[in-house]
């Protein structure tokens, strides 16, 4: 039986050479020093145009508020996907149950590595492998204008996920695969400035791509299929094409798509709907330029056709 | 007395062949609505002119399609399915989609009474009832493929 315990003996030192394998490549990462000296004190102006590219309220303010109930970060709203269900936190200025403790340091770290105060991964419902691509100053300018905000008193309930994703530690796996700052697609410096600043605007803090583009069997967005459009990954129907490919909005002009941002209707005399509601009533606050430049650089992108299944026409 | 049921069978059929499809039906009053109102946003846009007795015209026009509206013909219970991206909130809460259909028509009457002088009042009516249309389709259109 001796050969027994020498497998015995293997299967262990290999099964603790993976579990500490693991753990380290696990292991949440904060930003370098270097990146931390560029957060130097923010402009909250300028914040306020990051916090609405960003689209912070869409999730964390009460779902449904309108107006000025749209700065009140209480969290609460309920995203229900194949993992489980996310519920995003207060990120009101209060100093218990939101982030009013935290320190521009801790809201680079959340925004751009995933990663919380305490140490721990956060989940990447919140969208920070788009946040990554950020800017540090506008991180710190953002950081100003979220202060600015009142402070709302209450926890919003924990998320309730499926074993295995409740582990969080895991996510440091997925973030090896999936977190980096480079953009998605490479332009040539010669490219018109506009689209730079599109491509930074939807690739960054818009977080487009999030929902349009669809997802691997580990939650990644699949970058081959960018914007292509995706079956939703929360609530139910698709999240639309906005290549200029087969099924997307080839056929809108840049000013098509820059008035549908203004003022929520599609060329086509149809008007906005679903989770874009909220997306659009924040891109109506950017300026005409932010408008124009996202427009610009989604028609640069390169054509894909519908990433998500043909429609099923069901008799009546 | 046979001949008498079968006639009004008949009839009861044809009356309702003529009305078999509210999915089709409410399709076509939303796509007329969003004709109007898509020709009402160039006009408060600035990229057409401004002339006050056609958008009179068009408003009027967009009231009598928000009175043909009717929820209880255009979404009777079992409609939800075929070929339509109407969401199943609808049925759900009844209420709450009969409250933002009857907020628009309230919203357009009050646009046709005000009968805008220039592009910038009719802008302001044109951004509530583009709201008005998000806060519907938010909640209770399905996009599909």
């Amino acid at each position: 039986m001796a050969w027994l315990k020498k497998l015995v003996g293997a299967a262990v030192v290999v099964g603790c050479v993976g579990a500490v394998t693991g753990w380290v490549l696990s292991a949440p990462v904060t930003l370098d020093t270097q990146t931390l000296t560029q957060l130097a004190p923010g402009d909250a102006a300028r914040g306020k145009r990051i916090f609405y590219a960003g689209g912070c309220t869409s999730c964390h303010a009460k779902p449904g508020s309108q107006g000025d109930a749209r700065l009140r970060l209480v969290g609460g709203l309920e995203l229900k996907t194949p993992f489980g269900t996310f519920v995003p936190p207060n990120i009101s200025q209060d100093p218990n149950d939101g982030i009013g403790a935290w320190s521009v340091e801790d809201l680079a770290n959340a925004m751009l590595k995933g990663v919380s105060p305490s140490g721990e991964h956060f989940y990447p419902a919140f969208p920070y492998a788009s946040y990554a691509r950020m800017k540090p100053s506008d991180i710190a300018d953002l950081y100003a204008f979220l202060k600015t905000l009142p402070a709302v008193a209450g926890k919003a309930p924990g998320n309730s996920l499926a074993f295995p994703f409740n582990i969080r530690r895991g996510i440091g796996l997925w973030k090896r695969l999936y977190l980096g700052d480079q953009p998605v697609v490479a332009l040539a410096d010669s490219t018109p400035e506009a689209v730079m600043a599109g491509r930074y605007l939807v690739e960054g803090p818009g977080h487009c791509g999030e929902c349009h583009t669809p997802r691997d069997f580990a939650g990644g967005t699949k970058k081959g299929e960018w914007l292509a459009g995706a079956v939703a990954a929360e609530g139910s129907g698709i999240v639309p094409n906005i290549t200029s490919g087969k099924g997307g909005i080839g056929g809108w002009s840049e000013a098509d798509i820059a008035n549908y941002l203004e003022t929520g209707f599609t060329p086509n005399f149809d008007s906005v709907g679903g989770a874009m509601v909220d997306v659009q009533r924040n891109m109506a606050e950017l300026t005409a330029v932010d408008r124009a430049a996202i427009a610009a650089y989604l028609k640069a992108v390169p054509p894909h056709p519908n990433g998500y299944p043909a429609r099923q026409k069901t008799a009546n | 007395m046979r001949k008498l049921v079968v006639a009004i069978s008949m009839l009861a059929f044809a009356g309702s062949a003529a009305f078999a499809d509210p999915i089709l039906d409410r399709q076509a009053l939303m796509k007329e609505r969003g004709k109007i109102v898509g020709g009402l946003a160039k006009v408060a846009k600035g990229d057409e002119p401004f002339d006050a007795a056609a958008v009179l015209t068009q408003l009027q026009a967009l009231q009598a399609n928000a009175e043909k509206f009717d929820v209880d013909t255009l979404f009777p219970k079992g409609s939800d399915t075929g070929d339509t991206t109407a969401g199943p909130k609808i049925w759900e809460d009844m209420a709450g989609f009969k409250a933002v259909e009857d907020k628009y028509l309230a919203d357009v009457k009050a646009a046709v009474a005000a009968a805008p002088a220039d592009a910038d009042a009719l802008k302001a009516q044109v951004d509530t009832m583009g709201s008005d249309c998000g806060t519907c389709h938010q909640s209770y259109r399905i996009k599909k493929g």
